[in-house]
């Protein structure tokens, strides 16, 4: 099976797909946040599998070792994560205001307050 | 996940930070110690506060919806992950030494970089020396988003509300 090979990918996309579900379908603020940190984290993987090859070791040099995991993955990844929790407060930020100004963080409701508006 | 069906926020925060976990461990398992270490330390650690803050200044429980849009959204997922899956026949092989990723710039990097910079972990030299404008990029942005959630909670605090005080505290959380 040459396909078998291509799990890593498979396992990304689930992971991705429950992120963009949860993203779509539910109705609570904290909970989409929590669904857009799951589809990032799906792609930290994907670029992380990437960069992971069956006969190196981590990147640190060591004398007998001449195969590496490939390190730029790594340190574009190690950015996006910061950057990530970064975007996560500030959305975080944004759903305690919501809350203050509609007393409710389901979006239904923030909806039909709106319209009555 | 069932992070989905769960309607407590507090569990929902908690699965979070386990599911962080695991991911670093698979970070681990996959030869990034260093991305490891930061999603342990900013995922589990980091997020999981930032999260408990949120909910102890909003609601604790997830009020129970209607099950309307699901199927509409069932099915967007499922055709976007058609699609994605279809999309990755092309790649090459999980762990393969000969795909394109290892072959054209990583060997100039793990092969030249320790003598280079005289520092023997790669992803620090990379990411201090080689790209550190790009890091110093970084350090901009989380400076703006902690500026940012000053501002947004901070707009609260002006007009007095009850719960200003707290957000005060809790934008100040990300400074470091």
């Amino acid at each position: 099976m040459t396909w078998f090979g291509l799990y890593s990918y498979w396992i990304v996309v689930v992971l991705m797909m429950v992120g963009f579900y949860i993203v779509i379908a539910q109705g609570n603020l904290v909970k989409k946040i929590v669904g857009l940190n799951i589809f990032q984290t799906s792609a930290f993987i994907f670029f992380i599998s990437l960069a992971w090859r069956e006969d190196g070791t981590a990147p640190i040099a060591l004398p007998d070792v001449t195969e590496y995991a490939n390190p730029l993955p790594h340190v574009l990844i190690l950015t996006a994560i910061v950057v990530g929790v970064a975007l996560t407060a500030m959305g975080l930020a944004l759903v305690v205001r919501v809350h203050e100004a509609y007393g409710s963080i389901e979006e239904d409701d923030i909806h039909r307050q709106d319209e009555q508006q | 996940m069932a992070i989905v069906r769960i309607r407590s926020l507090l569990a929902v925060t908690m699965l979070t930070g386990i599911y962080s976990l695991v991911v670093a461990v698979l970070f681990v398992l996959m030869d990034a110690p260093d991305v490891a270490l930061t999603e342990a330390a900013v995922g589990a650690g980091l997020m999981v506060i930032l999260m408990l803050g949120t909910i102890a200044l909003t609601t604790r429980e997830e009020r129970p919806h209607r099950m309307r849009h699901n199927l509409m959204a069932l099915l967007v997922v499922a055709v976007t992950g058609a699609a994605l899956i279809y999309a990755t026949l092309d790649m090459p092989r999980f762990g393969d030494p000969e795909a394109p990723a290892h072959v054209h710039l990583s060997p100039r990097f793990t092969q030249e970089s320790p003598e280079e910079i005289g520092i023997p972990n790669m992803v620090t030299s990379v990411l201090a020396s080689y790209r550190g404008i790009d890091t110093l990029g970084e350090a901009v942005v989380v400076f703006a988003a902690a500026v940012g959630v000053l501002l947004v909670l901070g707009s609260g605090a002006v007009r007095g509300r009850k719960t200003s005080g707290r957000s005060r505290g809790e934008g100040g959380d990300q400074a470091p």
